[in-house]
């Protein structure tokens, strides 16, 4: 079985009396440890897809199997908990909680999951140091560059050792170099802890990085090929 | 799982980020808590006031007096005409079943002298029993006996006040003092009271044998002639009855029928104060009460600005709401947040109202009694308004679409 299974999944918006179809079933399987980039034009479906996939949103028709469990059923409360233990999110605007230091953003997802002071604390620290922000754990938001403001929020998506990261527009507020930089710390992060990464781009090179390449267009997926390296 | 320390630190710090305005929120509870706690020590001061003047007073105590002349028509106060007699004191405490001790008493106003020292003050002939009704304790001495009243011995006892006046720092006890010329002994000093519920001073009294007021000081328009009768009930219930058994054999001895005037008047001090002290209370209440409305406006301040703190924090609460936390998490953050500015409120309310009271009570003079329980409940009320008007933006809050929170610009 697959790590992410996707079932003929349809997301419809009624907007007065027109029914829109963001995604029109949509079947497809990712395997634990496989570097994703979902690709395509805004209005694509494909961030109505990430968001499903990260268990913010359900589908209104279909199946999304996550490690197994339908999560068709459950509660806000248990796929609030789904969130906190298998999956990690990157956002494009980097979301970390402004007045509030660098630590304590990557300590924030073990305030719901029952860790102690101490554990939060290593934890996070380990977590800070290894996305290369050592030194930098007393820095607020406001204080780090873009690029180092995103390592921290891929820090708070590794400290609970969820199994997927969801990157949506991980780049996209960054330079070229810097991106790069970004990426490669998902290349590694993949290479070397067998987490699964799926990331939602519209930049050709930054897609690049990845192993297997899904093109959304109008609520279909229109191509789904591996990268050739 | 919910953290609770880690959430109330959160709080803090989202307190301090708008100083001002938390400290604003605040100041509602700050006014309504202390409110609370100033008005009801007032009150409380009051009450309290009244009750020790009732047991200054003695406890179910009536009070007879004689009745009104009345010449060519023209009715004449209570007490002018001289009717009662200690005759009619003994008869009551021989015969009334709800009477406990009768004390007949026979006054007047005289100039006292001890050594070169003077003092002109009320001299109040009467009973040892007079102790017992009027609850008055001796600091030193003994009190004159029935046998003293019998013969008409020359013995005093004096109040603080008359002591303080004649004796300064000596003891007046076995002291020989002289009232209008006459040499009585000191036998006994009384116990400090007080001032009464007329703001007279207690103190300022001498007490002598009844018989000897009648014979030797204030002299009686017939034998056995008494101004005023003092009655003690056996107990608050009896207060009633011996009332009716009086007045019925006071009519009976007086020889008045049953369409004539009473020629006393039986007063009854202990309900006249009893319904004082009820007004009172009722006026505490009352003053709570409108204090608390203002603790209440507090309440909607603070869930005022919950509400805009939410809106304000969309964006945190989506990305909260994404790395995991739950319905109770994100509800418990925001309802803590506005325990924790009720309470705080609440703290610096209780000292405001326990400054206000003293404040009140040395410049103003007015007593005020701040109990532990005022400041226990004014406290638990103070945080069920925190959770009460926190509920539901928090509650508001934990509703969120976490897709929309996190867009919210």
């Amino acid at each position: 079985m697959a790590l992410i299974e996707a079932h003929t999944i349809s997301k419809i918006y009624r907007l007065g009396d027109i029914d829109l179809k963001a995604l029109d079933g949509i079947s497809t399987a990712i395997e634990q440890g496989e570097f994703v980039a979902i690709m395509g034009q805004s209005g694509s479906g494909k961030s109505t897809f990430m968001n499903i996939l990260g268990c913010l949103d359900t589908p209104t028709q279909g199946q999304y199997l996550l490690d197994g469990v339908d999560t068709g059923g459950l509660s806000r409360d248990e796929l609030a908990e789904i969130r906190n233990k298998k999956l990690g999110f990157v956002f494009q605007g980097f979301n970390l909680l402004s007045r509030t230091s660098a630590l304590e953003n990557v300590e924030l997802p073990m305030l719901y999951n029952g860790n102690t002071a101490p554990e939060r604390h290593e934890r996070a620290m380990s977590a800070l140091t290894s996305v290369g922000l050592e030194g930098r754990e007393g820095h607020h938001p406001n204080q780090l560059s873009g690029g180092q403001q995103q390592r921290v929020a891929i820090a708070r998506a590794l400290v609970n050792d969820a199994p997927i990261i969801l990157a949506d527009e991980p780049t996209g507020n960054l330079d070229t170099r810097t991106s790069a930089e970004i990426m490669e710390l998902f290349v590694r992060l993949n290479r070397e802890s067998g987490i699964t990464v799926i990331l939602v781009t519209h930049e050709h090179d930054i897609a690049a990085y990845s192993k297997r390449i899904i093109r959304f267009s109008d609520g279909h997926i229109v191509s789904d090929e591996a990268v050739a390296r | 799982m919910i953290n609770i320390p880690s959430t109330f630190k959160i709080s803090i710090r989202a307190l301090r980020v708008n100083k001002m305005r938390s400290g604003l929120t605040m100041l509602g509870i700050i006014i309504g808590v202390g409110a609370v706690i100033a008005m009801v020590a007032v009150g409380a001061g009051a009450s309290q006031k009244i009750a020790e003047q009732i047991s200054s007073m003695g406890s179910n105590l009536l009070i007879i007096l004689p009745g009104a002349t009345t010449s060519g028509g023209v009715r004449m106060g209570a007490g002018t005409q001289p009717t009662l007699t200690m005759a009619d004191a003994e008869a009551i405490l021989r015969e009334c079943p709800a009477v406990e001790a009768v004390a007949p008493t026979h006054s007047g106003t005289a100039q006292i002298v001890f050594s070169h020292m003077n003092w002109s003050t009320g001299v109040l002939g009467t009973t040892p029993s007079m102790l017992d009704i009027r609850e008055w304790p001796l600091t030193a001495g003994r009190p004159f006996t029935s046998q003293d009243v019998k013969s008409a011995t020359k013995v005093a006892l004096l109040g603080q006040t008359v002591v303080d006046n004649l004796f300064g720092d000596q003891d007046p006890v076995g002291q020989t003092i002289r009232i209008k010329n006459l040499p009585f002994t000191v036998v006994g000093v009384l116990a400090r009271k007080g001032q009464d519920a007329q703001g007279r001073d207690q103190d300022d009294t001498i007490m002598i044998p009844v018989t000897t007021a009648q014979k030797k000081l204030f002299g009686a328009q017939f034998p056995g002639m008494v101004r005023i009768i003092s009655v003690k009930a056996k107990s608050a219930e009896d207060l009633a009855a011996a009332e009716q058994q009086i007045t019925a054999l006071l009519k009976q001895r007086h020889r008045i029928g049953p369409k004539q005037d009473n020629d006393f008047t039986v007063r009854n001090l202990t309900q006249l104060m009893q319904a004082r002290e009820e007004s009172t209370k009722v006026m505490t209440l009352l003053l709570g009460a409108i204090a608390s409305v203002s603790l209440l406006v507090g309440g909607i301040g603070i869930m005022n600005i919950m509400l805009v703190s939410v809106t304000e924090r969309t964006r945190e609460i989506g990305i909260r709401m994404a790395i995991g936390a739950k319905t109770w998490d994100i509800r418990l953050q925001f309802i803590i947040e506005a325990l924790t500015l009720s309470l705080i409120g609440g703290i610096v309310g209780i000292i405001v109202g326990v400054s206000t009271a003293m404040a009140l009570s040395s410049l103003s003079g007015w007593p005020t009694v701040v109990s532990p329980l005022s400041i226990v409940l004014a406290f638990g009320f103070s945080g069920f308004i925190g959770i009460f008007f926190g509920f539901y933006p928090a509650y508001k809050a934990s509703l969120l679409n976490p897709i929309d929170a996190l867009r919210y610009e």
